[in-house]
């Protein structure tokens, strides 16, 4: 059966709009723009009608709902006392409670995305700001913090990530050694390629990769853990319990990143070293050559430096992390969105940081 | 803790003065005021997204109110520093709407966190955290994780978290919300035994007429389309007597229909 309407106009003043057919779900119906006409023509009053053959279901009361709105914009009434008594009722029920006027707070500002960075780094720099106040409480012993927490998340930042950081350390040493091999052979200079890994690994890569792997692993996991503690109200619980979330939630994983970053990046030192050393004795190297210049080529300058660069990296994953965490509000999509901004932020962080520290470095002459 | 004989009431226990509540620019509740007495069980009634779970949030200072003030046995909270305002925090217990427990704690230790925070001895923490477990009903599943437990029992397990250092003042977002009719009734007998045994105040938002009326000696009322209180005082009295009929039809609802607000 068909959907049907016909606009019966013999009375100018009053026009009926017939709704003949089938009006449910799936049919295609017409658009309320078809009573346009009527309501332009009526005085004050659209009298909608059922029709022959008429069925209807939620989909009619979606239309009468739509028709009564356009009627509003143009002063006139929508008359529907035709329609069998339960279209009413719930015709009546929808319009109970008048529909909220205010929409949700948007700013129409047209410079939102400057004033969103603008207000995001402010923020950054208040969360640094508390969390240098309580490093300075946890030395001065009033924190709030649980030495079980620091074990708990020294695990999750160290031991567990072990497998998958030797994993990536060694291949990039072996890629490092292998593109250094190529080019250098070019010029007879095949025992440069010792430096190429030591520094490259040592200075660049080894605590860059570390700090990526852990970004994506510790990193959005914590932030995913304190979004959720956020969401779930455990946040708000801890605050009324008197307890800092600052102290108790952020200080453990600032230790323990603190505190595994630099020994990480030291292990991803020597993994890349040995990566690249299995990588040149299979090419045209003896070991010995490789160890011999390997050893010659940094200084434990060198290695603190790295170590330092991953410090470094290290407090900006949990900035990264346990900003976007505590800041998350409202649902548990927001804390999928705390994820992903904890890792890309890291990232971001990573770049910037490496860049100045490599400026500072060179300026220092380390 | 040690528990003091009763004070001497000089001033109310909560008082609030003027209090405006916004959401950025938008406006939730302005100029409330009212009191809360010693020993009141004290309820904040209203539609659904009237702002009561936002009142109670302004009430233990998670959020601050954008005019008026909070006053807390005749010292305000809003220009309290933060040392005396961690004291006064100390003094309350809160669950919250979804029982907020500590999802990496089993139940014994989530109950022991303020306990703890507060100083309390190792070994007396066992035998008070299992003592407000079995307040609650949850005796012996100290060893459970929140995942492991039902909704209802969360909310139970938060109750006695929130009860675990005897506090002066309970706040309770929605207590009975999710819980069965009998667990509902052993809850609103648990907060009238606090209540009598060791005077404990206790502000609740909630929707359940029946303990409402059970439980509450005083309320207010908060109205979403005025955006402020429309009426204060015992919700029996209030069901006959408002001078409002928003209040009473709101109230009267529970005899005919259920209570379905
Ligand atoms: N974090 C927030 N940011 C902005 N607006 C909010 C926030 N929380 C609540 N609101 C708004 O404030 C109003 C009051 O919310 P509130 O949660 O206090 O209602 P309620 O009275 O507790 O409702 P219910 O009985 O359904 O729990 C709502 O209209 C809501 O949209
Ligand atoms: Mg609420």
């Amino acid at each position: 059966m068909d959907t049907d309407f016909l606009i019966d106009f013999s009375d100018l003043n009053a026009p009926v709009v017939y709704l003949a057919g089938a009006w449910v779900t799936g049919k295609q119906l017409p658009e309320v723009r078809i009573i346009q006409e009527a309501i332009c023509t009526c005085i004050n009053t659209v009298f909608l009608v059922p029709g022959d053959n008429f069925e209807w279901d939620s989909r009619l009361l979606a239309f009468i709902l739509a028709a009564e709105r356009l009627c509003q914009e143009h002063q006139k009434k929508l008359d529907i006392s035709a329609f069998p008594e339960s279209v009413q009722q719930l015709y009546d029920l929808a319009k109970a409670v008048p529909p909220n006027i205010s929409s949700p707070e948007e700013s129409h500002n047209h410079w939102t995305f400057l004033k969103s960075f603008w207000v995001g780094a402010i923020e950054t720099l208040g969360f640094i700001g508390e969390m240098c106040i309580a490093v300075g409480r946890l030395f001065a012993g009033r924190s709030h913090m649980r030495a079980v927490d620091l074990l708990f998340c020294l695990n999750q930042a160290g031991p567990k990530a072990l497998g998958i950081l030797s994993l990536l350390s060694v291949l990039v040493g072996m890629i490092l050694a292998y593109l250094g091999m190529i080019q250098l052979s070019q010029f007879g200079a095949e025992v440069y390629v010792a430096n190429l890994v030591a520094l490259g690994m040592v200075r660049e890569m080894g605590s860059l990769m570390t700090a990526v792997i852990m970004a994506g692993r510790t990193g959005a996991a914590w932030a995913s853990e304190l979004g959720a503690m956020q969401v779930n109200e455990e946040v708000d619980a801890l605050k009324t319990m008197g307890i800092r979330p600052m102290d108790f939630l952020v200080m453990p994983r600032l230790l323990a990143m603190a505190i595994a970053m630099p020994l990480l990046s030291a292990y991803s030192f020597i993994l890349g070293m040995i990566g690249g050393g299995v990588m040149t004795t299979g090419m045209e190297m003896t070991l010995r050559m490789y160890l011999h210049q390997l050893l010659q080529s940094f200084s434990p300058g060198d290695v603190l430096a790295g170590c330092f660069k991953g410090f470094i990296f290290g407090l900006l994953i949990v900035l990264a992390g346990c900003q976007s965490g505590m800041n998350c509000r409202g649902s548990s999509a927001a804390v999928g969105e705390a994820t992903t901004r904890a890792v890309v932020q890291a990232i971001v962080y990573f770049v910037i940081a490496d860049a100045a520290l490599n400026l500072m470095f060179y300026k220092l002459g380390i | 803790m040690v528990m003091d004989a009763p004070k001497t009431i000089e001033f109310p226990v909560i008082e609030t003065r003027a209090l405006t509540m916004r959401y950025g620019d938008r406006l939730i509740q302005k100029n409330l005021n009212f009191k809360v007495n010693q020993g009141d069980i004290f309820v904040i009634m209203g539609g659904s997204g009237c702002g009561k779970s936002t009142l109670l949030k302004h009430l233990i200072g998670l959020n601050s109110p954008a005019e008026g003030d909070i006053v807390y046995n005749g010292e305000s909270y809003i220009s309290a520093d933060e040392q005396s305002r961690q004291q006064m925090r100390q003094r309350w217990g809160i669950t919250f709407q979804s029982g907020a427990l500590f999802s990496d704690m089993t139940l014994a230790e989530n109950v022991a966190l303020p306990l703890r925070h507060a100083g309390a001895h190792r070994s007396e923490i066992r035998d008070i955290v299992h003592y407000k477990l079995s307040l609650v009903g949850l005796g012996g599943y100290e060893d459970y994780f929140p995942s492991q437990i039902s909704g209802g029992m969360c909310k139970r397990a938060g109750l006695a978290r929130a009860i675990a250092l005897d506090p002066e003042i309970l706040f309770f977002d929605e207590p009975s919300a999710g819980l069965d009719p009998l667990s509902a009734r052993r809850l609103d007998d648990l907060i009238l035994h606090l209540r009598d045994s060791i005077g404990t105040t206790v502000v609740i938002v909630t929707h359940e007429l029946a303990s409402m009326f059970a439980i509450a000696s005083n309320g207010i009322f908060l109205d979403a389309v005025t955006k402020t209180a429309l009426d204060h005082g015992d919700p029996n009295w209030l069901k006959e007597h408002s001078r409002e009929a928003i209040v009473r039809s709101f109230l009267a609802r529970g005899e005919t229909e259920g209570s379905q607000l």
